[in-house]
């Protein structure tokens, strides 16, 4: 067994390399640096490319260049670096091109703070450019996943020529945990679409521009289209403890850590009480949270953001159960205790 | 007169892109420099024979569909952000030949730092510059380059100083960076201007061909409708007008060495997981699940240079090799610069929850600070390890026991304050046997800095035996 002890935002390199890419653009910022200083450490090992770039959306336009010649390519950042990345985003979307993103959420709005927090939610699951589209977002919630679902992203980016995020806050990316280290993939999927500069590809086009309406149109259905097949197959989440459970609390990223310390509290109280934590955060695992109010009394949802994930869980229960929130903003984390009592206001507010 | 209207290879033979009914035409207005451009470049792109190897980004501007025309691999940026499309293409695709087409919004307003970065970092890439002083696409606005006194939709009066600063003069500017290797600025108001043009463009497309570096030719151009001019009138006007504000020159033309070869990525399976350094060895002890035990959930603060983190990653990594589920969770940012660190550290034989310890059933103060911080969260029944050589006052609630050890004096005395914390490791294993010494001393044996093993291991002794000095009493159940 291959084996680390490795911090989040290093694990997400390690993660990169294996899953095989081979360019870096980045832009420096609290608390995601040490992504990029790991991948200015191990992409020139592998013959890959690290870029300081002079800021997050020149970053975001070097991996729109890589990823449009074929190349795996990720850029990372928190919070402010995110937004302005966002116009890029929605490039890479509308040119269908496959990369990854990476954001350790920290404090807003504005300059805020490095705190851990949740609050950028909306902006990348909703889509925070502009533009019908959709990023496929994937939530870890330890070092571990950091380098696992790394390696997904890129998978997922490749099959469905989309961009992919992580999302995770301060707390996952600083946090060390031991990270068993997986091969490296053996072969990267052929991109025919690509501008490679060679003869065979001499007629490819990466745009994103469609002048007449109706073409626009058709490539806005047939963008929804692909959601609609990410929708189908790519929902990822984890239940704790949900078995005969008669409350369901929903986090993602470390607020899931703290429930699941919580849980174990609540449940040694004689709570029945489990967690759903979506993996991926969209697509966001509506279906099983439907089916679960069809037996739960009612939802409790715990984020480190004023009311983002919330949105997402009475839209998927559609109003049947109650549903609570537990929010805590700022770079605080809610404490266990604070989650154990919220758990208990939920036998007040059942029918 | 044939060989004129003979469509360049390089060149689609009909522009079955274009969303317009004539697909022999371009969507250029008539007298519009964009069009004369195009040819200039495919006709150099035919006579280098590079065309299969070509990769043109087109801008925002009215040169958004440089795609209809070129037949070479098309990439269409955003706004601005060409020549940091371009690098990205350029990095992954070392014998690519690149063109970043931009105007003058495009290059010198939105996009000003992207082309002053790309210039500076030398990319192997040829920009063509058109600058027609005016926004042409959305309407004739203001450009950086818009003459003084001249009227735009944005500039209704003319064009101030004292408003909108001076025309912009990018080659000039750009010349005075070290890396790019050529730099030119042409136009396009006669047929000799435009055999230079053409004689520059297919320059700076050589340079990149032989790996020279960065080149950029900037190429004043009409826009009769923007300027709202005859065609005839508007290459005049630049002969009147614009050639003294920018006049042509060759700015720059310093061909050095072929730039270095880009590295070839690698992905050959055992390369990679060495290059990641990680290998297939397995650490004495790890792999045993371990026998279930109370969970260790650990605060370590100090000042910042006692080592703390490193104390607490040593314990998650012992804990790590010997199968335990392990945490670490370090302080980050400005806190730390104030001079003070610290990171929780949980060691448990089930999954772990909450990496955030509120609640330590050990804390480890290496300073007053830290100790007045932290003391009071500790649990009923925790332990307070704390360095008494600087720590003189002490209050700690009733149920929870004080272990007063000089850390620091210790260290001082084996001859490195620096091993401090490795003194308050031998006192941590030994009150609480978290982890074994044996993997502990095997983690102080491969750090890197070999001299100082010897005084770490006489460190880790002495706290392990002040700690031994210290307990009388048993040890508190949580603990064990
Ligand atoms: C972010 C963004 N801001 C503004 C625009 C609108 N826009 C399109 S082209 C253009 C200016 C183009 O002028 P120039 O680069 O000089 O090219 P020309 O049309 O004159 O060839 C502007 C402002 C845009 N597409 N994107
Ligand atoms: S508006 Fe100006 S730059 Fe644009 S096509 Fe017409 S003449 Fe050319």
């Amino acid at each position: 067994m291959r084996q680390e002890l490795l911090k989040g935002n290093e694990a997400v390199v390690v993660g990169a390399v294996l899953a095989g890419c081979r360019s870096y653009y980045g832009y420096p910022i609290t608390p995601a640096s040490e992504i990029a200083e790991t991948a200015a450490l191990l992409f020139p090992k592998v013959g890959g490319t690290f870029l300081q770039a002079e800021s997050e959306v020149a970053a975001i336009n070097m991996v729109y260049g890589a990823a449009s010649s074929g190349q795996r390519t990720m850029t990372a950042s928190s919070s402010p670096g995110i937004s302005l990345k966002q116009e890029g985003i929605s490039y890479c979307a509308g040119a269908e091109l496959p990369c990854v993103i990476v954001d350790i959420m920290r404090g807003g709005p504005g300059l805020g703070n490095i705190g851990p927090e949740q609050a950028d939610y909306n902006q990348m699951v909703k889509g925070g450019g502009h533009g019908n589209y959709r990023v496929i977002v994937l939530a870890p919630n330890g070092a571990q996943e950091m380098c696992g679902l790394t390696m997904l992203a890129f998978d997922l980016a490749d099959r469905y020529r989309n961009p992919v995020a992580i999302l995770a806050d301060g707390f996952i990316g600083q946090m060390m945990e031991p990270v068993t280290i997986p091969d490296p993939v053996r072969e990267l999927p052929q991109r025919p679409w690509a501008v490679t500069a060679t003869d065979a590809t001499r007629d490819n086009l990466i745009t994103s521009i469609f002048l007449d309406h109706d073409e626009l149109e058709a490539h806005i259905n047939a963008l929804y289209a692909k959601y609609a097949q990410v929708e189908q197959h790519e929902v990822r989440f984890e239940e704790y403890r949900l078995d005969d459970c008669e409350y369901v609390a929903v986090a993602y990223g470390i607020v899931s850590r703290l429930l699941m310390s919580a849980i174990d509290q609540a449940r040694a109280e004689g709570i029945k009480v489990g967690m759903l934590r979506p993996i991926t955060l969209w697509p966001f695992p509506a279906p099983r949270l439907k089916e679960l109010a069809h037996t739960a009394k009612a939802i409790l949802v715990a984020e480190c953001s004023t009311g983002m994930l919330i949105d997402d869980v009475r839209l998927a229960v559609e109003c049947r159960i109650p549903v609570q929130l537990c929010s805590r903003t700022g770079g605080n984390v809610p404490g266990i205790a604070e989650l154990v009592a919220a758990i208990g206001r939920l036998r007040e507010s059942a029918p | 007169m044939k060989d004129v209207f003979k469509k360049p290879d390089s060149f689609y033979e009909f522009f079955t892109r274009s969303a317009a009914a004539d697909k022999e035409a371009t969507h250029y207005c008539p007298g519009c420099g964009h069009g004369n451009l195009h040819k200039l470049i495919a006709e150099a792109i035919d006579d280098l024979a590079i065309a299969h190897r070509t990769v043109f980004v087109s801008p925002v501007g009215c040169a958004v569909f440089g795609y209809y025309y070129f037949r070479v691999g098309n990439v269409q940026a955003a706004h601005g952000r060409a020549p940091a499309v371009a690098t990205g293409i350029k990095r992954a695709l070392p014998h690519s030949i690149v063109i970043s087409y931009q105007g003058d919004g495009d290059l010198a307003a939105i996009g000003a730092n992207e082309i002053l970065q790309a210039a500076n970092r030398g990319e192997s890439i040829t920009v063509i510059f058109v600058n027609n002083a005016i926004y042409g696409m959305t309407g004739g606005q203001m450009a950086p380059t818009t003459l003084l006194g001249m009227k735009t939709t944005t500039t209704p009066y003319g064009r101030k100083s004292i408003n909108e600063g001076y025309p912009l003069r990018v080659c000039e500017l750009l010349a005075t960076l070290e890396a790019p290797v050529y730099i030119e600025r042409c136009t396009l108001e006669d047929s000799k201007t435009i055999m230079r043009t053409r004689k520059a463009i297919r320059k700076a497309l050589e340079y990149q061909v032989e790996n020279k570096g960065f080149s950029l030719v900037e190429v004043l151009s009409p826009c009769p409708t923007g300027w709202k001019l005859e065609p005839i009138e508007s290459r005049q006007w630049i002969t009147d007008n614009m050639v003294k504000v920018f006049p042509p020159n060759v700015y720059k033309d310093k061909p050095a060495e072929p730039r270095e070869e880009l590295p070839s990525p690698v992905f050959e399976r055992d390369a990679v997981l060495n290059a990641l350094g990680v290998t297939d060895e397995v650490a004495s002890g790890s792999g045993h699940a371990p026998g279930d035990f109370p969970t260790h959930e650990v605060v370590l603060s100090g000042f910042g240079g006692q080592g703390v983190l490193l104390l607490g990653q040593l314990l998650a990594k012992s804990g790590m090799r010997e199968g335990k589920y392990v945490s670490w969770l370090p302080s980050y940012g400005p806190e730390m610069r104030g001079g003070t660190a610290n990171c929780h550290v949980v060691i448990s034989s089930k999954r772990i929850g909450s990496p955030y310890v509120a609640e330590p059933n050990l804390l480890v103060a290496m300073n007053q600070p830290s100790l007045e911080k932290f003391a009071a969260r500790v649990r009923p029944g925790g332990v307070v390890i704390y360095d008494s050589s600087f720590v003189k006052t002490v209050a700690l609630p009733a149920h929870i026991r004080g272990v007063p050890i000089p850390l620091s004096e210790i260290a001082n005395e084996l001859g490195n304050a620096k091993v401090a914390n490795v003194v308050a490791a031998g006192a941590i294993i030994a009150l609480t046997g978290m982890v074994g010494e044996t993997v502990f001393v095997e983690l102080l044996r491969n750090l890197p800095k070999k001299a100082l093993l010897e005084v770490n291991l006489k460190a880790l002794a002495a706290g392990r035996q002040a700690a031994e000095r210290q307990i009388k009493q048993p040890i508190p159940a949580a603990l064990v």
